[in-house]
């Protein structure tokens, strides 16, 4: 598959959904195209459906009402799809780990490819993780 | 005969689901929109995505763990909940805090309050397809969020609030450069200021839109920016003035329409208030010597209130203590709280494509709101609960085991 990744990695499409984070992360998201950042000059475009993406960014600790719906999503993109956890959250559940409320290992609910840690990780950092993800596509 | 027209009349009505994921909201939520036409004639939402059970979590923890912890209730109201939690912790023991500590408080409540409103803005721009309103108002978020990396080194988070102060110093150095940040922006608030008073496209879409009257602001219980739009005064900064806002002086602003134009307006000119107050906060800081952090030992056992004005209105901690270093009872009521019934008033009646903004216009916050828990069974029907029988069970189990 190593020609389709190539491809791949010079126009990736992001869709991002929020597995009970505290807004931040996605608010980070969100702040990465617009102007200060705009990651648009990167080929990395922000897509309103799961069915056109090919990097599923997901933030937060999935909690136990939205992790049947996060695999839902996951079933529905296009394979392959790159699963990139932003977030301390996804990454060992700070502080909610000891919640009643949460999936203890969220990599059943879904497999993540990459992690992001940080709490939020600055915009520069999640360009960095993105990049790297392009690095590994190009071989 | 009236059963057939009953029937039809049913018939007519659809339902459209929004969410759990949905494009144009960052979190997850879920609305069922019934719609006869193109009207919207009902409005229904389910919560429960978003809840992390911060307040049993919050019981385990020391009380200076806990502040990290309610600051990741909400990352954009991420002073409010820990400032109206330290205000209860101070309220049991009437802590007094240091000047200084005081004006640093309200600073960075103030400048989060700017980048809140920002934020939404934007949004709003963004909801009704105007996109050009969501770059050039994040355009203007971002050197608030530079401020904020000067003041406490992060963007987002910023730890700031301990008991008895607040645990980070603004470096006296760094102040002429925020006053330069804020000279920047007072100038591109007045400009956004004017831009929504000529912009036709705003005008068009927002005017009369989603209109929230007095009555319904003052029956729903609205808070904040919400009831302040609907001409209901009410802001805890002006009522129970804690910190430094006393000390300072600014305008509480009050529109009369109710419709989410107004809400626009308030919000654009409380930016410009909050960068008076931040002004004044900077020049005393520059004058007041002294600490910032009164260690406080011990906090005793009672019951402490903490009230702050959160971007989006009132937020309220409750705490119950016992002597110990953590908290015995902790409840959070956030402002959205209040303020998202309000959709039941203001979403019956108007277009679909008007329904978006309408629930965009309060700012919801659903990190916030989402503090309790469902129980349902595993066919997931509604359980009820008799709590007579809980009680009497537990009293059993206690007899038992004693």
């Amino acid at each position: 598959m190593g020609w389709y990744n190539k491809r791949l990695a010079k126009s990736l499409w992001v869709f991002h959904i929020s597995g009970s984070p505290c807004n931040n992360c996605d608010i980070e998201i969100l702040n990465l195209i617009t102007p200060k950042y705009d990651v648009e000059r990167l080929g990395i475009k922000l897509v309103g459906s799961i069915r056109h993406a090919d990097v599923l960014l997901i933030t937060g600790v999935f909690n136990k009402k939205i992790a049947p719906k996060i695999r839902k999503i996951y079933e529905q993109a296009p394979k392959p799809i790159f699963v990139v956890a932003i977030g301390s959250c996804p990454t060992s559940g700070t502080c909610f780990k000891d919640s009643y409320n949460i999936v203890s290992s969220r990599e059943d609910v879904i497999p993540i490819d990459m992690y992001i840690p940080g709490c939020p990780p600055k915009p520069e950092a999640m360009i960095e993780g993105v990049a790297k993800l392009m690095e590994i596509l190009n071989g | 005969m009236e059963i057939k027209s009953n029937l039809k009349e049913i018939s007519n009505k659809n339902q459209i689901p929004v969410g759990p994921f949905h494009p144009l909201l960052e979190e997850a939520e879920y609305f069922n929109l019934t719609v006869d036409g193109e009207t919207v004639v009902d409005i229904d939402m389910d919560t429960g995505w978003m809840h992390r059970g911060h307040e049993f979590i919050s019981e385990q923890k020391s009380f200076t763990q806990s502040i990290y912890l309610v600051e990741r209730i909400c990352g954009i109201c991420s002073t409010s909940h820990p400032l109206a939690f330290v205000h209860a912790l101070e309220d049991i023991d009437n802590i007094e805090i240091p000047l200084r500590a005081r004006y640093i408080r309200t600073l960075v409540g103030e400048l989060e309050r700017i980048h809140s409103h920002l934020l939404w803005v934007g949004l709003a721009g963004h909801f009704i397809g105007y996109d050009t309103v969501w770059m050039w108002a994040w355009k203007y978020r971002e050197p608030v969020l530079q401020m904020f990396e000067i003041i406490s080194g992060n963007r987002n988070h910023y730890g700031m609030m301990r008991v008895g102060g607040v645990g980070k110093d603004v470096d006296p150095a760094s102040i002429p450069e925020l006053n330069k940040i804020l000279d920047m922006l007072v100038k591109k608030m007045n400009m956004i200021a004017k831009i929504i008073n000529d912009d036709p496209v705003l005008r068009s879409r927002l005017i009369g839109v989603g209109v929230l009257t007095k009555k319904d602001a003052i029956d729903y219980c609205a808070v904040g920016p919400t009831s302040r739009a609907s001409g209901v005064r009410g802001d805890v900064r002006k009522d129970e003035p804690i910190d430094a806002y006393d000390l300072v002086d600014f305008d509480e602003i009050i529109t009369k329409n109710g419709d989410v134009y107004d809400k626009f307006v308030v919000r654009v000119l409380e930016i410009i208030e909050s960068i008076k107050i931040c002004r004044q906060c900077l020049n005393k800081l520059k004058e007041i010597k002294g600490p910032f952090f009164n260690n406080v030992k011990e906090i005793s056992a009672g019951e402490g209130i903490g009230r702050y004005e959160a971007p989006r209105g009132e937020v309220f901690h409750y705490v119950r203590t016992d002597g110990t270093n953590r908290v015995v009872r902790h409840k959070v009521r956030a402002p959205s709280f209040n303020n998202i019934p309000t959709f039941q008033a203001s979403c019956k009646g108007i277009p679909i494509a008007d329904a978006l903004i309408t629930l965009a216009g309060v700012d919801p916050c659903y990190c916030c709101t989402e503090r309790a828990i469902r129980v349902s069974d595993k066919h997931n029907k509604n359980k009820k609960i008799d709590l007579l029988k809980l009680s009497r069970d537990k009293t059993l189990y206690i007899r038992r085991n004693a």
